[in-house]
C-alpha cells in the first residue's frame, strides 16, 4: 500500500470561519496504481492534492492522518515535509505549463531544483536526457526559456522534472486540462508510461474530465461537496456506478456520436453546496431525484461490494436487500 | 441568402523578434452560415479558430477576403453602422467570470444596452423584455437581479450573457468556447440553450476544440488546421465519415468513455503519441490546400 490516507479533514481559515473542502477523508492508492480524482469545481479535490504535499498557510489540518509506504507524513509541518517533496511525494500543479520559472532556462531550472533537494545536477544529467528523449523532446529544450515552448512541450517538461528522483507518489492536478485532443492524448498515455517504467510508484490524477480518468486510471475516487461520494475500479464506475450523482455526471458527459437530434443530454439542476455552511446529511440531497428521509443524516462511505464504496443510503439499502 | 458569408477571409500576423516573419493566421477559408444553423469551428490551439471569431465580430480585421452580413460587407461599416451591426451579432467568449465587469450588477450590464439601443423603450416595457429573456435561458429573475458577478455561478453568468445578446435583434451569435470554463455537469445544458435558440431561428457560429461537443450541437463542421480548412460538411458526415487524415487523428485522440484508446496488452508507441497530428512541420504555405468534394456537401482538403 503506497499512500494511505485516513479521515482527513482540512479547512482554510477565513475570518467568517472554517471552511472545510476536505472532509472526513479516507483512502488509499497502491503500488502501481493510478487513481483518478474527479469531481467539479470547488469539490475539494485540488485542495486534497496539494493538502499531501505542501499546505498553504491558510490551510491547517483538522484531523486525520496520511501515510506514505508506511511512514506517516508531517503534513502539517512545513519544514519537516521538505525531505520528502519531490524524492518521495511529487506534484505536477495545476496550470503546469506556467509552473516554470520563465526567467530560467529549463538546464538552470531543473539544477536549481535538485540542488534544492541535495543532488548534484551532474549525477542526474544523462538520466533527464534519456527522459527527455523519451517524451519526445530533445535535449535541445535544456538551452530553452519556457516561453520558447509550446503548452505541451512545457506539459511534458514539468512531468519529466517533477518525477525526476522516482518520487512514490505523483500528484497530477488537472494536467491535461488546456490541452488540445491530440495532446492530451500525448500527456495522458506518457503518465502511464512513466508509472509502467516505475518512475513513479503511483499516481493521484486530477481532473474534472471523466472521460480522461476512463483511458488512464485504474480507479476513480469521485468526491462531491468536500466528501468522498464514490470509489471503485475505472471500468465499474464508468459502466456500473451507483451514486445517483456519478450516475447524473456521467449521463450529462456528450460521447462522440451523440447528436442532440437523436438523444438530449441534461445536466444536473442546481449547484453544489456553499462549503462555508453546508447541509447536515448528503450534500448530494438538494439535487438528487432520489433523495429520501434518511438523506437528512449523513451516509457512511462504506464498501457496498468487493472494491466499490460509496456513500449513499439509498444505494445501501438497495445492496443490502439485494 | 445566408445570414453570414466568409469569403477567402485571409489573416498574417506579423512576428517581430529574432525569428521575424508573418504568421499565417488563416488562410482564405470561406464558408456560410444560415439562419437556424449551427456552424461548428473545430482546430486545435492556433489553428485560427478564435482569429475568425474575433473577424466576424469586427474585434480585428481581415488581411485579405471579406465578411458578409446579410448582403453588406462589414468592412466598410462606420460607426453607426457598426452599433446597428452589434444588434444584430453578438459575441460569448469562454471565460464568464471576466467577461464582466466585477464592479457592475447584472441589472447594470442591461443598464448599458438599453442607453445605446433602447433609450425610448419605458421602464415597464424594459423590465419585462429582460424578464422574458431571462426566462428564456433558464434563469430564475430573482436569482440574478441585483447581483454582482462573483455572486453568480459560471453557468449562470454565462446563460446571463445570452439573455443580454437575445435583448437584441440578436440574428448571430458568435460562441467561443463557451462552455470550457464550466463544469461538466451544468455544460449540457448550455449546449441544450443554444440548440433551442438555433430551433428559434438564430444562427450559431460555436467554436471548440473539443470534438464530441461540436458533434452534440451542430449541423455543419468546419475543421481547421494551420489556417486552413482541412475539411467540412454536415457535421454526420464529417464525423461518421471522416476523409481527412487530420481529422480521423483529432477523432481518434478523443478519450471516450467505453472505448479505450488502446486495447489492454497492446503496446503504446509513445513516439507516435508525441507526434501531434497539427504540428506544422516546415513553413506553411500561403495558398491553402485544395478542397474537392467527396459527397454533396462534403468538402475535404488536399493533405499538406
Amino acid at each position: 500500500m503506497t499512500v494511505r490516507v485516513e479521515n482527513l479533514k482540512i479547512a482554510y481559515r477565513t475570518l467568517a470561519g472554517d471552511v472545510c473542502p476536505v472532509d472526513d477523508v479516507s483512502f488509499s492508492v497502491g503500488d502501481d496504481e493510478i487513481m483518478g480524482l474527479a469531481g467539479e469545481s470547488g469539490c475539494g479535490k485540488s485542495t486534497l492534492g496539494t493538502s499531501l504535499i505542501r499546505l498553504e498557510t491558510r490551510m491547517a489540518v483538522l484531523g486525520g492522518k496520511v501515510e506514505l509506504d508506511g511512514v506517516e507524513l508531517p503534513i502539517d509541518d512545513d519544514r519537516a515535509m521538505r525531505r520528502y517533496r519531490m524524492k518521495e511525494i511529487s506534484l505536477v500543479p495545476q496550470y503546469a505549463m506556467s509552473a516554470l520559472n520563465p526567467t530560467r532556462k529549463i538546464r538552470r531550472l531543473a539544477a536549481d531544483l535538485l540542488r534544492c533537494h541535495g543532488v548534484g545536477y551532474g549525477e542526474i544529467a544523462d538520466e533527464l536526457r534519456r527522459r527527455l528523449d523519451l517524451v519526445g523532446l530533445d535535449a535541445g529544450v535544456l538551452d530553452r526559456y519556457p516561453f520558447e515552448l509550446s503548452g505541451g512541450m512545457r506539459q511534458r517538461v514539468t512531468l519529466v522534472l517533477s518525477t525526476l528522483l522516482n518520487p512514490s507518489l505523483l500528484i497530477a492536478d488537472e494536467v491535461t486540462s488546456a490541452l488540445d485532443v491530440s495532446t492530451q492524448r500525448a500527456v495522458g498515455e506518457l503518465m502511464m508510461e512513466f508509472r509502467d517504467r516505475r518512475f513513479v510508484k503511483s499516481m493521484i490524477a486530477i481532473t474534472h474530465d471523466l472521460s480522461i480518468l476512463a483511458q488512464i486510471a485504474d480507479s476513480i475516487l469521485v468526491m462531491y461537496a468536500g466528501r468522498l461520494a464514490e470509489k471503485a475500479g475505472s471500468d465499474t464506475i464508468v459502466n456500473s456506478p451507483l451514486h445517483p450523482y456519478t450516475q447524473l455526471l456521467l449521463a450529462s458527459l456528450p460521447a462522440v456520436g451523440v447528436r442532440h437530434d437523436d438523444t438530449t443530454l441534461v445536466g444536473i439542476p442546481g449547484r453544489p453546496p456553499p462549503l462555508s455552511n453546508p447541509p447536515a446529511g448528503c450534500r448530494f440531497a438538494d439535487r438528487c431525484p432520489f433523495a429520501y428521509a434518511r438523506c437528512k443524516e449523513q451516509p457512511p462511505f462504506t464498501e457496498v461490494r468487493p472494491g466499490h464504496q460509496v456513500a449513499c443510503w439509498k444505494v445501501a439499502e438497495e445492496v443490502q436487500a439485494a | 441568402m445566408s445570414t453570414l458569408q466568409i469569403e477567402q477571409v485571409s489573416k498574417l500576423y506579423r512576428t517581430s523578434g529574432l525569428a521575424g516573419g508573418v504568421t499565417r493566421a488563416l488562410r482564405e477559408v470561406s464558408f456560410d452560415i444560415d439562419q437556424g444553423e449551427v456552424v461548428t469551428l473545430i482546430g486545435e490551439s492556433g489553428s485560427g479558430k478564435t482569429t475568425l471569431g474575433k473577424i466576424v465580430l469586427r474585434l480585428i480585421t481581415a488581411s485579405s477576403g471579406k465578411v458578409v452580413f446579410q448582403g453588406a460587407d462589414i468592412a466598410g461599416f462606420g460607426r453607426a453602422e457598426l452599433r446597428e451591426y452589434y444588434r444584430y451579432v453578438q459575441g460569448i467568449f469562454q471565460d464568464p467570470f471576466s467577461s464582466y465587469n466585477p464592479i457592475y450588477k447584472a441589472d447594470r450590464v442591461f443598464e448599458m444596452l438599453r442607453d445605446v439601443y433602447f433609450p425610448r423603450v419605458p421602464q415597464r416595457a424594459w423590465e419585462a423584455k429582460i424578464d422574458s429573456a431571462l426566462e428564456a435561458v433558464t434563469l430564475n429573475p430573482g436569482d440574478v437581479r441585483n447581483r454582482y458577478p462573483h455572486q453568480l455561478s459560471g453557468g449562470q453568468l454565462q446563460r446571463l450573457l445570452i439573455a443580454r445578446a437575445l435583448l437584441l435583434d440578436v440574428k448571430l451569435l458568435i460562441a467561443d468556447e463557451v462552455i470550457s470554463m464550466l463544469d461538466a455537469s451544468t455544460r449540457v445544458d448550455i449546449l441544450n440553450l443554444l440548440v433551442s435558440l438555433k430551433r428559434a431561428g438564430l444562427a450559431i457560429l460555436f467554436i471548440t476544440h473539443d470534438l464530441s461537443l461540436g458533434n452534440y450541437v451542430s449541423d455543419r463542421t468546419v475543421i481547421l488546421r494551420r489556417g486552413a480548412i482541412a475539411e467540412m460538411g454536415p457535421t454526420p458526415a464529417v464525423f461518421g465519415n471522416p476523409q481527412h487524415s487530420y481529422t480521423k487523428a483529432l477523432l481518434d485522440a478523443v478519450p471516450q468513455l467505453h472505448k479505450k484508446w488502446h486495447s489492454p496488452g497492446a503496446v503504446r508507441d509513445v513516439s507516435a503519441a508525441t507526434r501531434r497530428p497539427g504540428r506544422s512541420v516546415g513553413p506553411v504555405a500561403l495558398a491553402p490546400p485544395a478542397l474537392t468534394e467527396c459527397e454533396p456537401g462534403h468538402l475535404v482538403a488536399v493533405e499538406e
